[in-house]
Formats: structure tokens, sequence, C-alpha cells
């Protein structure tokens, strides 16, 4: 994947076939010990402890409509290369936590890249499920929280094409503010 | 700096349209958001359904699935009209977005030349 945020878009998927209602992903940029962690939390069923050293293994899958899965996989991959890892915690009937860490400054880490992207894509598709999305540079923070947002719609469904609009334009200008106008 | 003062406001602008939208019998867009319909570009495609949407000011149904087994054609979006076959468009494109929706979802012409698999209405 060429951006952080695709791989992102990817993890939570797994949180949302795991039936999660909550899904709350954290991205952030310490700059002063030169790490970058992103760290995706769901209320979802879990992964039953068997299963779990197989995780990274793209040759291990839940699905039935192939026999591999790369998702994981691939962003163990990204860390490992960034002078990082890939941590899975997770219990069956309390949710999962996956934590990615990179060395921030490592030639190989992919950009963030488009993360408003990404969290409209998650929004627009799944309406059912509130995401919380924490960003933190430095000693600055965003943070967008869905539940907050849908109780001011009061009604009014989130992924209305105005909302996302709406939505599009204040992630992005939060995002601007943390960085800075940096990026 | 977007506001949520000013998202109140809209909410009240479009909660008195809201009225007027009915939830039956509204297209449905849906795309694919495996592993593999990500990494070929699913999310840009998904942004472009959405901005033709807003710009066209649509009432449909924008849903996903997960990877269906043809890996090699995502990005996948199906379009299905009430009461009609559902469409699987493949190796879709930002730039091919604008005319799934004008030429289907409008005006109800499958684009055949993008079209890559066909389910009738009962099989789903």
């Amino acid at each position: 994947m060429r951006e952080l945020s695709l791989h992102i878009l990817d993890i939570v998927q797994n949180s949302i076939a795991a039936a999660a209602t909550l899904i709350e992903i954290t991205v952030i940029e310490d700059l002063a010990h030169d790490q970058l962690t992103i760290t995706i939390t769901d209320n979802g069923q879990g992964i039953p402890e068997n299963m779990q050293s197989q995780l990274i293994d793209p040759f291990f899958t839940s699905r039935e409509t192939r026999a591999v899965g790369m998702g994981l996989p691939l962003f163990a991959e990204a860390a490992q290369r960034c002078d990082g890892k890939l941590e899975i915690y997770s219990q069956v009937g309390t949710g999962t936590q996956v934590v990615a860490r990179f060395r921030h400054s490592h030639i190989d880490r992919a950009p963030l890249g488009d993360i408003t992207g990404t969290l409209l894509s998650l929004i627009a598709l799944n309406t059912n499920i509130d995401f919380i999305y924490h960003h933190i540079y430095g000693t600055k923070a965003f943070i967008l929280d869905t539940r907050e947002i849908k109780r001011e719609l009061d009604g009014v469904a989130i992924n209305h094409p105005e909302v996302l609009s709406w939505l599009r334009q204040f992630i992005h200008e939060g995002l601007d503010d943390l960085f800075g106008g940096e990026e | 700096m977007k506001s949520l003062a000013e998202l109140k406001q809209l909410r009240e602008k479009l909660q008195q349209e809201m009225s007027a939208r009915n939830s039956e019998g509204k297209p449905k867009i849906i795309v694919g958001m495996g592993t593999c319909g990500i990494a070929a570009g699913a999310r840009e495609v998904l942004q472009a359904i959405i901005n033709e949407i807003e710009r066209r000011n649509l009432d449909v149904i924008i849903t996903q699935t997960g990877c269906i087994g043809m890996c090699e054609k995502e990005p996948l979006v199906d379009v299905q009209l009430p009461g009609q076959a559902r469409i699987t468009y493949g190796k879709v494109t930002a730039k091919d977005v604008e005319r799934i929706i004008v030429e289907h979802v409008i005006n109800g012409n499958i684009v055949t030349d993008l079209a890559v698999a066909r389910l009738e209405e009962g099989e789903i």
C-alpha cells in the first residue's frame, strides 16, 4: 500500500467484519522521540487465542472466499521495515487492538496520505458504526467523534452528501491546522 | 474553520428537505472494500462517487462489500436499480465514475464496456 491511511482503511475492515459498533483510530506523531504510532481499537467480537499467533501469516484467514488474507501481514511488514513492529491484543467478547509502530523519519516509511479520504470512506459506508479519530502531532491534537456529530445531526443521515461535504472540509481544515500548514 | 454551529444550520436545512426523500426504491451503489479493492484504488473511486452524488444531488444508497474473489478486476463497483439486475463494473477508475452514474444510475443504461458481471435480482 502506498499510504499508511490505506492500511488504516484496510485494517478497520477487520473491525467491521468483527461486528464492531465503535472503532477508535489513533495516530500519534511523537516528533521528539521520532516515533509514529497507529492504533486501531474496536469493540468487535475479538479473536480466539488459538488464532492470534497466525494473524500475520498471509496464508491464514477467517474469510471463505479465498485462502489468503493480506491485510495484517502487509501492515506488519510496513512497520517492520521502518524499525517498528505490529502488535495485536484481542479478547473474545471485548474487542481487538492493533498497534503499529514506525520510526517517523525512516526513509521507507510510507506517508500517511489521504487521511480525510479514509475517514470519509469509513463514515459514508458504515453509518451504523461510530468512529473516533485522534491525531496527535507534536503538541497539537485533532479529534473527530462521529457520536458527537450524530448528536448534532439529530436524525439527519451522517452520509447525506451535504453532511459528507461538511465533514470533508472539517477534517481537512482540522488536519491542516494540526500540521500548521506544513502538509 | 468549520464549526458545529454550522453543522446545526445544515441539519435544520436538511431536516426540511428530508421529508421529501423516501427510503424505498433507491438505486444502490456497492463498492468493494477488501484489501484487494483498497490496494487497487477503491478509496479514490468511492470519493469520486460521493462527489458525483453531491454534485448531482442524487438520492442513492452507497454501501460496501468485502473481497468477492475477483481481486484482479478490482476496484469493483456494483450498481443495482430497484427491481433490476445487479451489475458489477470492474477496474473502475475515478474517471469512469461520472459515466456509470449518468448512464446507469440516472438513465438506466448499463455501461457495457465496463461491466464484468451480472446478478439477477433473485440471486442475491
